[in-house]
């Protein structure tokens, strides 16, 4: 293997931190090639939400026993370790989501539907996850704004050159782009994309669900107004996730959803919103979730993201450069140096499904679908593709029996 | 479950020689339906004689399971009255195919059956039974 300036991780060594891999699926290996869909968890998270149950748990932001007085500091604490995940400048900006959906959906009802109207023009990308474009095509659709989506090329890349042509004379208030592919694994130039929209006074809403536990984000180097992202795909649990946004828009903003701790005052009258972030954040969060997220950031950043971008990059060249030695196997997305640790695939005469059900008798777990990409799929002319996806705990050999077991798919269909 | 169980020759043969393929121009009874979950897609056209299902033909693309279980249900059915397969219980098909199936790739196995109740109550004007009351939830043209 190529010498690399990068530091290395040890993807053996760590896989003894994930429980799942002790168990054999269908009498094999587990071969875990779906972490873009959600990660498994390693026992630093699973053992840290455990312990916060037991010692520490009271809601939050009420109590004031010496319980409550716990679970606060350990909620509040990871505000903190968000903001310097994505290289924030304030804590306020940390708003607590429960997925990335949830981010998004926030800006669009909260952002949009005050700022959007006829004559405006929302521009999302065909690389977009339908959370960051289903939300967006409907706030346009109620505010009269006109809904446009940025192409891409043949190699599964925003095509920068159309934009102008985009937007024509319309006035440009969204750019609405992902900023790692979830199908392709397209790294998208989120500062170039950014650097356009502005000098439109566009906002720029950014979903880094499959970046975030992948690569080093820094949230004033993108130069984008608001990014998502969700703990669950970066080994932290379900149910929590987080929205960075600027203070002065976030300020300005109407709130999402509306009850309790999100209130300063409430009368009959009239009721008066709390400060950042608990403006955004109504009801009794998920606690220990956010608890979760944060050992998981914990972990992430312990093993090095760079280390992580790198060993990722690594497996999705190996999976390009052994499967683009099947002649009947179709393969989508950019080079390797423009692509994250994710590769979408077609098996000639084979749909996805009967390819991820062989594959899962192997012990191989793989998506196969539209993964929420459906004008995606329709720009690639398919009804679906294969998609196997890398993480920290992913080794060379799971990309052989890969491999492997796609002969054995070609041999029964053939 | 193996994978030869899964996709035993019966299924791969149904699967890559679909029998009633095609569209009756004339159709007594048509219905489309797609699974959101991974983009099957069936498209059923049923010709009547009186009461009697006098032939079936279906499009489709999908999974080697919802093609296949279309392509068994065309000879199931053809011969038989409109009345029987409205009511015909979703195991009679599942016999056929023959094959343990997760709750997953239960709806691919069952989507063309669900497309062609839905187009014999649909011509009939008769509301679709309980039990398939979940195939309301898909796409239907």
């Amino acid at each position: 293997m190529a010498v690399t300036t990068h530091p290395k991780l040890n993807a053996t060594r760590l896989r003894a931190d994930f429980p799942i891999f002790e168990r054999p699926i269908h009498g094999k290996p587990l071969a875990y090639l779906d972490s873009a869909s959600s990660a498994q968890k390693p026992r630093q998270v699973l053992d840290a939400m455990r312990a916060f149950y037991e010692t520490s748990y009271a809601n939050v932001h009420r109590g004031v026993y010496e319980l409550a007085a716990r679970a606060d500091a350990d909620y509040e604490a990871v505000r903190e370790k968000v903001r310097a995940f994505v290289n924030a400048t304030s804590t306020r900006e940390i708003v607590f989501t429960r997925h990335t959906t949830e981010g998004l959906n926030l800006v669009a009802y909260a952002w949009g539907l005050d700022n959007l109207a006829p004559g405006d023009v929302v521009v999302a990308t065909e690389l977009d996850h339908h959370s960051n474009f289903v939300p967006w095509q409907y706030i346009a659709h109620k505010t009269g704004a006109d809904f446009r989506v940025l192409p891409i090329d043949d190699a599964g890349e925003l095509r920068l050159e159309a934009l102008d042509e985009l937007a024509g004379d319309g006035r440009v208030r969204v750019f609405a782009c992902n900023l790692v592919s979830n199908t392709l694994g397209t790294v998208n130039s989120v500062e170039r994309l950014a650097a356009w929209a502005h000098e439109r006074d566009a906002v720029v809403v950014v979903d880094a669900a499959q970046a975030a536990p992948h690569v080093a984000i820094d949230v004033q180097a993108l130069g984008c107004d608001f990014l998502a992202f969700s703990a669950h795909k970066l080994c932290g649990p379900t149910g929590a996730g987080a929205l960075w946004g600027r203070r002065e828009l976030l300020e300005r903003m109407s709130p999402f959803h509306l009850g309790g701790s999100m209130i300063r005052s409430v009368s009959v009258e009239r009721t008066t919103w709390n400060e950042l972030p608990y403006k955004f954040e109504a009801g009794t969060p998920p606690i220990a979730e956010v608890v979760g997220m944060g050992h998981a950031i914990d972990y992430v950043s312990a093993v090095g993201l760079d280390a992580i971008e790198a060993h990722e990059h690594e497996l999705a060249a190996y999976a390009l450069e052994r499967l683009g030695e099947l002649p009947w196997v179709t393969l989508y997305g950019p080079p390797p140096e423009r692509r994250a640790g994710i590769v979408s695939f077609n098996v000639e005469g084979v749909h996805p499904h009967d390819v991820a059900q062989i594959l899962d008798w192997e012990g191989i777990a793989v998506r196969a679908g539209h993964h929420c990409t459906q004008p995606l799929m329709r720009r690639l002319g398919v009804a679906a593709t294969t998609r196997a996806s890398f993480y920290l705990y992913n080794v060379p050999e799971e990309v052989d029996r890969l491999v492997d077991a796609l002969h054995k798919v070609r041999a029964r269909f053939a | 479950m193996a994978f030869d169980d899964l996709y035993r020759e019966v299924i791969l043969d149904h699967y890559k020689n679909p029998r009633g393929q095609g569209a009756l121009a004339n159709a007594d009874a048509e219905a489309e339906g797609q699974n959101p979950l991974c983009g099957d897609e069936v498209a059923i056209s049923v010709a009547l004689d009186g009461e009697t299902i006098e032939d079936v033909r279906f499009r489709g693309r999908g999974c080697a399971i919802s093609q296949a279980a279309t392509s068994m249900l065309t000879e199931l059915v053809k011969g038989r009255t409109i009345a029987e397969v409205a009511e015909m219980p979703k195991d009679e098909l599942l016999d056929e195919v023959g094959i343990p199936l997760t709750p997953v790739r239960l709806k691919c196995a069952l989507l063309g059956l669900g497309v062609l109740k839905v187009a014999l109550h649909r011509a009939r004007g008769t509301p679709l039974p309980d039990e398939w009351a979940g195939l309301d939830e898909l796409q239907l043209k």
